[in-house]
């Protein structure tokens, strides 16, 4: 069935293949080239300050807002999410967070009446 | 020696293990959608292990199956891709300098949001061992759920599904809180962050953009105020400023 999806949507397995090609090239060149090119450290306070304060811009950025709609119902991401925070304010673990904000999101899930 | 080595490539996957489970659920549904969209299940994994990326192959994938061009498919993931460059161009900063032309080249394959978010956050220099385990594993949960995803749709509980989904969050909270709480700037740059993020999905006409371009945007701008109001002058390993040139090559 599925060999003959791509078929019946009218698109051959060359130019899928072709697709997949130039997005994988052109992801691959956006990782590698700065990597590979710059070897020396950056001088300038300015830019080094802003390439420390990325991870964490690029991070909340993602999580906020899409984090609310991540775990099925409101009140079980909620709740995820909020053990998830305290636990991280107290310096827990990253596989610990992670795993408790699963945990307790599908436990929330489950109550009747809640999802 | 090697067992050191050894040791640091556990250590990686270790610490990447967060990683793999949320991009079990992310890529489960990249292997849905893509298998709903008229994909055959080979493509998707395919595209799971070549391209590594998140927003890029759901768009790709899209821009495949409406029969578009090529120029069109390379543009779409350049601009989505965009912030891998910045990323990338942070990492090069913290690499391990006596490190190769060739296992950079490699290392860079793997350099996802996720897995740049927790090397940065190791201290120290990191070392080749370390970064090829911390991209193993959530190299693995990619495919794997790529491939449950294409061929095992909806066995899964959505419930459990769902829940999931939330394991990914959880473990980037734990790498923002503790360092906002004891930093000012980082727990400014973040809300800011957060704050036109928030920006961006609420209005209108904004909320067209696409999550790379958010995403971009708005760390671009909390980064920059961050750097503006807080500059980071380190007593640095290296002495930047020394007077004496061509010594640091």
């Amino acid at each position: 069935m599925n060999q003959n999806a791509a078929l019946s949507a009218g698109i051959s397995t060359a130019s899928v293949l072709l697709g997949i090609a130039v997005m994988a090239v052109v992801t691959y060149l956006m990782r590698m080239l700065p990597l590979v090119l710059f070897r020396r450290r950056i001088r300038s306070v300015w830019l080094r300050s802003f390439l420390a304060y990325l991870p964490y811009a690029v991070l909340a950025a993602m999580t906020v807002p899409a984090a609310f709609f991540a775990g099925g119902s409101l009140p079980a991401t909620l709740a995820g999410l909020a053990v998830a925070g305290v636990m991280s304010w107290f310096r827990m673990g990253l596989f610990p967070v992670a795993a408790a904000a699963s945990t307790v999101a599908c436990l929330f899930s489950l109550i009747p009446g809640l999802s | 020696m090697t067992q050191s080595k050894r040791s640091l490539f556990l250590r990686g996957a270790r610490d990447g293990l967060p990683i793999c489970f949320g991009y079990l659920s992310v890529a489960f549904a990249y292997g849905i959608h893509s298998i709903e969209g008229g994909l055959p299940v080979w493509a998707a994994l395919t595209a799971s292990l070549t391209n590594f990326t998140s927003a890029g192959q759901v768009a790709g994938t899209d821009l495949i199956l409406a029969g578009a061009t090529l120029f069109e498919i390379a543009v779409t993931l350049f601009l989505i891709n965009l912030r891998y460059a910045l990323m990338s161009l942070s990492l090069s900063q913290k690499l391990d300098p006596g490190m190769s032309v060739l296992e950079r080249a490699a290392l860079a394959f793997g350099n996802t949001d996720e897995v740049f978010a927790v090397a940065m956050r190791r201290p120290g220099v990191l070392t080749t061992p370390y970064l090829a385990g911390l991209i193993f594993t959530p190299y693995v949960g990619w495919c794997l759920g790529t491939l449950f995803g294409a061929t095992a749709a909806g066995l899964m509980p959505a419930v459990v599904r769902s829940a999931l989904g939330l394991a990914i969050y959880g473990m980037f909270l734990a790498i923002i809180l503790p360092e906002a709480r004891a930093n000012r700037a980082v727990a400014l740059v973040a809300l800011v962050s957060a704050a036109v993020s928030c920006l961006f999905a609420c209005l209108p006409l904004l909320r067209r953009l696409s999550a790379g371009w958010v995403i971009i945007i708005a760390s671009v701008a909390a980064s920059s105020l961050g750097a503006f109001l807080f500059p980071i002058r380190e007593t640095s390993d290296e002495p930047d400023e020394a007077p004496q040139r061509g010594a640091a090559q």
